[in-house]
């Protein structure tokens, strides 16, 4: 089937555990889809829902969130900020048209590989059950930048 | 008017927008006669009598100053933007609706059967025939054609390159004067114009630090309207007391007008500097204040917003990554299609 649906995967791990549960899934040799593609945040808390905006205008199916445990962040609190705005965010996309199973928040300690592995998996059949998001907007997005004040300009 | 050919050529065009920006240049007071006196109007029509056969004889590149208000919501509003980028030297994208969709924008939540609904057919509304609009008719003299609907309405960026950007819904009339100064300044060589591509007229930073309200360590317990917070503290910030104001991703340039007098900034500025989607901002800000950590307790909370797009995307959506919903795209592909 060489045009069958793989889906792409943006996934957010955080460095202290959801990255290195992804870590401990490799060295374990836990298999998962390679649909995702992960990213190394510090913390969850970096987690600017732009990222998840900016991926899924610019071609990506689905979005993974990752985190330390509730309680458990290395930065004390900040994993309950990213728990917000993912909250918040979803609302959003509902509101959009977005179907909730594209964006996914899962929280994943380092000792959890195969854990992971499996939240990988799952996600990446929901999001296969779905079909391609194929939000039209991709083609300007990439690369798109802020558009800035002039300097020297009349305020 | 002159026709003084010396002097440079001035245009206005309104596309898809309410005409607050036709007033807010007309706001600007004895300016005008500075306008008057320095450009020579040549193409504005809530101004002036011209048809657009007049700009499309202009040489190309002959208008010095075009300021564009309005977002792309027809075929007719395309062309027009089309037409003024080719005859003018600097095209700025003047005001909310043409820097970001504005009001206008917000209808990129809906699809165009159910904007035509809301408009033709709901109870306020006299049309016992249920009268649509038909974008082509056979009449006994020919068919006749109106600009054909866009499904998603596009900022004028979306469209054509463009010089310069201008926010505000309207934009402050001190800074619309101290734009039209800057141009003749550079013309007459006394300063250098921007880079192109900047916003002009507006600050580099938010509204809230314009604003003179006190700030806290902000924590949330609840959202609600402004009409339900009794009384007010007149010093206290906003967000604070509970109310969703925008300045936190609000660029600044309006002097925090809406705070000083108690009303919540709805974020008419646009994005502040280096803020990519406008809404995401503010779902970062709002969510990081917000006073718990169990889920239910946290949507508890969310729901003191009913209208999330509304509150982060008033003026913004359809300059926002995402741009549209899901169905208004669809309808989109669809008429592409067509």
């Amino acid at each position: 089937m060489p045009d069958a649906f793989e889906p792409v995967i943006i996934g957010f791990t955080c460095n202290w555990c959801s990255y290195r549960a992804a870590d401990l899934a490799g060295t374990a040799r836990v298999k998962y889809p390679p649909n995702v593609r992960l990213i190394r945040l510090m913390c969850s808390g970096r987690l600017d829902p732009t990222f998840v905006l900016k991926a899924l205008s610019s071609g990506a199916d689905g979005v993974l969130i990752t985190g330390c445990h509730p309680g458990e962040c290395h930065y004390i609190e900040q994993n309950y900020k990213a728990l917000r705005r993912y909250l918040l965010l979803h609302r959003v996309l509902e509101q959009m048209g977005i179907e909730p199973q594209r964006v996914k928040l899962v929280w994943a300690s380092a000792a959890e590989g195969v854990r992971l592995a499996q939240e990988i998996t799952t996600m990446i059949e929901e999001v296969r059950a779905l079909g391609p998001l194929r939000w039209p907007t991709a083609a300007q997005n990439k690369g798109r930048q802020p558009v800035m004040a002039a300097q020297e300009a009349v305020r | 008017m002159s026709t003084n050919g010396s002097k440079p050529k001035f245009a206005m065009y309104w596309a898809a927008s309410c005409g607050g920006c036709e007033i807010a240049v007309l706001n600007i007071h004895e300016k005008i006669l500075v306008l008057d006196a320095n450009y020579e109007v040549v193409f504005w029509p809530v101004a002036m009598d011209t048809k657009y056969k007049d700009v499309e004889a202009m040489p190309d590149g002959s208008i010095m100053l075009t300021l564009f208000n309005g977002g792309i919501r027809n075929s007719e509003n395309e062309e027009m933007a089309h037409l003024l980028r080719r005859k003018t030297q600097y095209l700025v994208a003047f005001g909310s609706c043409a820097c970001e969709g504005c009001i206008p924008g917000l209808a990129n939540l809906s699809t165009p059967q159910q904007i035509f609904d809301t408009a033709y057919q709901t109870v306020s509304t006299d049309n016992p025939q249920n009268v649509r609009p038909q974008f082509t008719w056979t009449a006994p003299e020919g068919d006749l054609h109106i600009p054909a609907f866009y499904p998603v309405l596009k900022t004028l960026d979306q469209v054509v390159p463009v010089d310069y950007y201008m926010p505000g819904c309207p934009p402050e009339s001190h800074q619309i004067a101290a734009v039209l100064d800057l141009i003749l300044a550079a013309r007459r060589g006394e300063t250098s114009l921007p880079p192109k591509g900047s916003v002009i007229g507006a600050g580099s930073t938010t509204v809230c630090d314009e604003c003179p309200r006190q700030r806290n360590v902000k924590t949330i317990t609840r959202f609600t309207r402004i009409q339900d917070v009794a009384p007010v503290d007149p010093d206290l910030c906003l967000l604070e007391q509970g109310v969703p104001c925008n300045g936190p991703a609000t660029r600044n340039g309006c002097g925090a007008r809406c705070p000083r007098v108690g009303a919540q900034c709805i974020g008419c500025y646009g994005p502040a500097e280096g803020v990519l989607d406008y809404g995401a901002r503010l779902m970062t800000a709002f969510a990081s204040v917000i006073d718990a950590k169990e889920p239910a307790e946290i949507e508890r909370i969310l729901d003191g917003i009913p209208d999330l797009v509304g509150q982060f995307y008033r003026f913004n959506l359809a300059g926002s990554l995402l741009r549209a919903s899901k169905a208004a795209w669809a309808a989109q592909q669809a008429q592409q299609e067509d």
